[in-house]
């Protein structure tokens, strides 16, 4: 029928690209291990902490940082559940501070962190667009059918505060949407997507003039907690560990303190 | 060369083998990186598969939550192909066989959603549709709202998975270029008769492909509808969502249902490549 193809592979051609292949992979595996820091100051304090805490612990870790030139803090953002499942999974942190107590107390059941200590409160916050075109002004007001309200879905924890607020005013919401983070009810708010959503009162003070705040009484039934601990690292020496209990002390102090109360944090 | 053509040619090899099945020359350095790209996709699937806790595996993919979120997924996946098919074919058409000036600059645009992260896909939808968007504030004035609604997710995996449509029939238009298309029309065919008769039976595998890529992809849509739809049980929260939000307090059930969303764009994909097959053969 038709000519056979010329076989243009060789045994040559094959060792050549199984050589080549293998050039590339110790290449890989020699920058990786030979990149060794020079310039970075001797020792780094790794510290995992919620996402609402961002600009928070960002000031605080500089301060920290100014009052130690020899350590840099590496801050470690995210929610409080995957930070809780990092640092089970063996991530390597100093100070973990989570935006609730239930995700810290599975770690103290898992004997990986020392003594937690509560450092700020948070509690919610009706969040309306500046123009506030459903004009909201109460808990009450939600509940209007024609009011898109947008809440944190229950599993998560600014959720679990919300229905508890809910419940404990006796009221039922229908919200358009259950989001899965505060920052995206926000998002759906300075967005004029929504006309209202409960998100925390630091999460009004971070947003500025994008969002008004309209604080409600019945808010107190859910005021949420952040705790702070130092991890326990196996062979972990005495003076990381110090210096650990030091940013957990920096946290705690006056001027820890005052940079939350700045961003809307309540004092514990 | 036309169908009788290659019958003849196919009676002629002694076998009689599909083509496809005789080794012609594949180099054989070819197998190592071959398996091991087929592991690095294959892998990660086994090793979620031993982390699911099958003794509970039906009570977990069958919750109330779980069976909301697979219907959602479906209904919607199969709106948003069928908008692709509905809107992605003529784009095709013209962008393969249309001349006119900037259609190069068009053709790049129409590849935008595929570069673009789908988050910030979200956000355009959002100030086009959204009730402060470019469109959606005279859409509002006419009693229409597509924030928060199952047409924002249609809307979002429509958006995103439309370039795999348009790309794959393009590809498939060019390379059967338009000898039959012209044969047609020169004995009297109506465009529209070329078209139906010609043109997309010929491009039928790519189509087909095109077809299954898009409904994959707004299968396992997530960025831009959390962005643009929202989540809520029912409405909004499609299975990616769904799969999320179980992440936050049940890992297993999470993971439960990452292999279910597998298993159907598994089925899905292998019901249509058979069909598929046998459509080209004919």
């Amino acid at each position: 029928m038709t000519t056979a193809l010329p076989r243009r592979t060789t045994r040559a051609t094959a060792a050549l690209a199984v050589a080549a292949s293998a050039a590339v992979v110790l290449t890989a595996c020699s920058t990786g291990t030979s990149a060794t820091p020079d310039d970075e100051p001797d020792t780094t304090l790794t510290v995992f902490a919620a996402a609402s805490l961002t600009e928070a612990f960002d000031e605080i870790a500089a301060d920290f940082e100014a009052d130690h030139p020899d350590v840099d803090v590496a801050l470690s953002l995210a929610g409080s559940s995957s930070l809780v499942a990092q640092i089970q999974q063996g991530a390597p942190a100093d100070v973990v501070a989570t935006a609730d107590t239930a995700t810290m107390d599975t770690l103290v059941a898992d004997d990986l962190v020392g003594t937690p200590q509560t450092f700020a409160t948070n509690t919610l916050e009706i969040a309306v667009p500046p123009d506030n075109p459903a004009d909201v002004t109460t808990l009450q007001d939600l509940t209007d059918p024609d009011v898109n309200v947008v809440v944190c879905a229950p599993e998560v924890p600014c959720g679990a505060a919300t229905t508890a607020v809910v419940d404990h005013a006796g009221l039922t919401l229908q919200p358009v949407s259950e989001e899965q983070s505060v920052t995206d009810v926000l998002g759906k708010v300075t967005a004029g997507e929504a006309d209202a959503g409960l998100v925390y009162v630091t999460d009004v003070a971070r947003a500025g003039d994008r969002v008004e705040g309209i604080a409600f009484d019945e808010s107190d039934a859910a005021v949420n907690t952040y705790p702070i601990a130092t991890v326990d690292r196996t062979g972990q020496n005495t003076d990381q560990a110090d210096l650990a209990q030091q940013f957990v002390d920096a946290v705690l102090s006056p001027g820890g303190q005052a940079v939350l109360a700045d961003l809307g944090f309540a004092a514990p | 060369m036309s169908a009788p053509a290659t019958r003849e040619r196919a009676a002629t090899t002694r076998t009689r083998r599909d083509p496809a099945e005789v080794p012609a020359g594949l180099p054989r350095w070819a197998y190592l990186p071959a398996v091991v790209g087929g592991l690095f996709v294959v892998l990660p699937l086994i090793a979620m598969g031993t982390r699911v806790d099958w003794s509970n595996y039906g009570a977990l993919v069958t919750s109330e939550s779980a069976r909301a979120a697979l219907v959602l997924s479906l209904q919607t996946a199969v709106a948003s192909t069928l908008l692709c098919l509905v809107l992605g074919i003529p784009m095709a058409l013209v962008l393969a066989r249309g001349r006119f000036p900037g259609q190069g600059l068009l053709r790049s645009l129409v590849l935008v959603p595929l570069v673009l992260p789908p988050v910030v896909g979200g956000v355009a939808l959002l100030s086009t549709f959204g009730r402060r968007g470019l469109l959606g504030e005279s859409m509002e004035v006419l009693g229409l709202q597509i924030a928060f609604s199952t047409t924002a997710v249609v809307l979002a995996q429509s958006f995103v998975a439309l370039p795999f449509l348009v790309v794959s029939l393009e590809g498939a238009l060019r390379t059967a270029g338009e000898r039959y298309d012209v044969v047609a029309a020169s004995l009297g065919a109506s465009p529209t008769t070329v078209l139906r008769r010609v043109t997309l039976p010929l491009v039928w595998p790519g189509l087909l492909s095109g077809t299954v890529l898009a409904f994959a992809r707004a299968l396992g849509e997530f960025g831009a509808t959390i962005t643009f739809a929202g989540s809520l049980q029912g409405v909004t929260r499609t299975l990616p969502l769904e799969v999320y939000l179980q992440r936050e307090t049940d890992p297993d059930a999470a993971v439960a249902l990452s292999l279910l969303l597998v298993a159907v764009a598994v089925v899905v994909i292998a019901a249509t490549h058979r069909r598929g097959a046998g459509g080209a053969v004919r």
